[in-house]
């Protein structure tokens, strides 16, 4: 990207950030420790594995599934999945007659606690503005056909509430342990734009 | 994370299932998006009103761009974290400016990584005038 940038051009942006950077700390009003640690935690330690844990959990304890579909965002910190972007957290299931998707149609809202932060696909203005007109043809292109039968639904996530879907468990799967199941889901299920794949 | 590398998902699931995609194409995104959290949780602002700066900066690159430009949501973040870095008087409008051209005017094959002690800064109280 740099090497595209001449003399001509704008400010590279990395130039600008370093600026905003030093200013910032300069003031004393941010710490480049606090700063590292948010990248160490988001960019390794928060995935898309909490949401998964709480997929699987959700699979094999009704009662806790009850709970995350009546209260999200307190059931989810049972597991001790909480933090920024993790409030109202609204919990979507899919079934044979429906098909739940999100998006954030005007920026990039995204149960960060659940899933970290989004992929470049999700925050893609074609994305966002395309899945709510026409989501069967997004999802088909992104590899999920789904039958006529299915009712398909769109949840526009804000700062208010952030959407979460609760895939359906795949058949064949029936043995298996909440820890065995965990692995199996992916972070494009959760957000409705996959599905869970048996084994 | 280790369950995540070795899901080896076939069939409908398979094409996007990119768990492991990178969270940053490039370093100054991590920066932009730390020098916003680390920010924010101090108090120095509610996320709403950067979401808000957020949704206009990419209302805004949206209704200017040209067919085949490339989008960039970590340079919308940053116009919206330097928007309310300014309304929350944190920094004076143009200073960020003013640095950049600072940071510019350095010679080629400056180390970016280096932490430089001299200061800028005018209102900062120490000014040591190594580069006037």
């Amino acid at each position: 990207m740099s090497n595209e940038l001449t003399v001509n051009d704008h400010i590279p942006i990395e130039l600008r950030t370093e600026a905003l950077e030093d200013l910032l700390v300069e003031r004393g009003l941010v710490d480049r420790t606090v700063m590292d640690n948010f990248i160490k935690t988001y960019a390794q330690d928060v995935g898309p594995l909490n949401g998964a844990k709480v997929v699987a959990k959700a699979w094999t304890d009704p009662e806790f599934k009850e709970r995350l579909l009546a209260n999200g965002t307190t059931t989810v910190a049972e597991l001790g999945f909480k933090g920024p972007q993790g409030e109202h957290i609204v919990v979507v299931e899919n079934s044979d007659d429906l098909h739940n998707v999100i998006v954030c149609t005007l920026c990039s809202c995204y149960p960060w606690p659940l899933l970290g932060l989004p992929p470049s696909w999700y925050k893609d203005p074609v994305y966002r503005s395309r899945v709510v007109k026409e989501p069967r043809a997004v999802l088909a292109e992104m590899g999920l056909d789904l039958p006529d039968s299915q009712e398909v639904k769109v949840w526009d996530s804000s700062s208010e509430v952030r959407f979460f879907v609760l895939p359906q468990r795949p058949a064949g799967t029936e043995g298996m342990s909440e820890e065995d199941l965990v692995p199996l889901i992916t972070r494009e299920s959760m957000i409705g734009v996959a599905l869970v794949a048996a084994p | 994370m280790t369950n995540v590398s070795t899901l080896d998902v076939d069939g409908v699931a398979a094409p996007p299932r990119a768990n492991g995609e990178l969270v940053f194409a490039e370093q100054w995104e991590s920066r932009a998006f730390s020098l916003c959290m680390t920010l924010h949780e101090s108090g120095a602002f509610e996320w709403d009103e950067f979401r808000v700066e957020l949704i206009a900066a990419i209302t805004s690159w949206e209704a200017d761009a040209s067919p085949g430009d490339t989008y960039s949501y970590y340079r919308c973040w940053l116009t919206a974290l330097e928007r309310v870095v300014v309304t929350k008087q944190l920094l004076a409008s143009g200073a960020v400016d003013d640095r950049v051209e600072v940071l510019a005017a350095r010679p080629a094959g400056y180390d970016h990584g280096h932490d430089h002690g001299h200061d800028h800064d005018h209102d900062h109280g120490h000014d040591h005038g190594d580069h006037h």
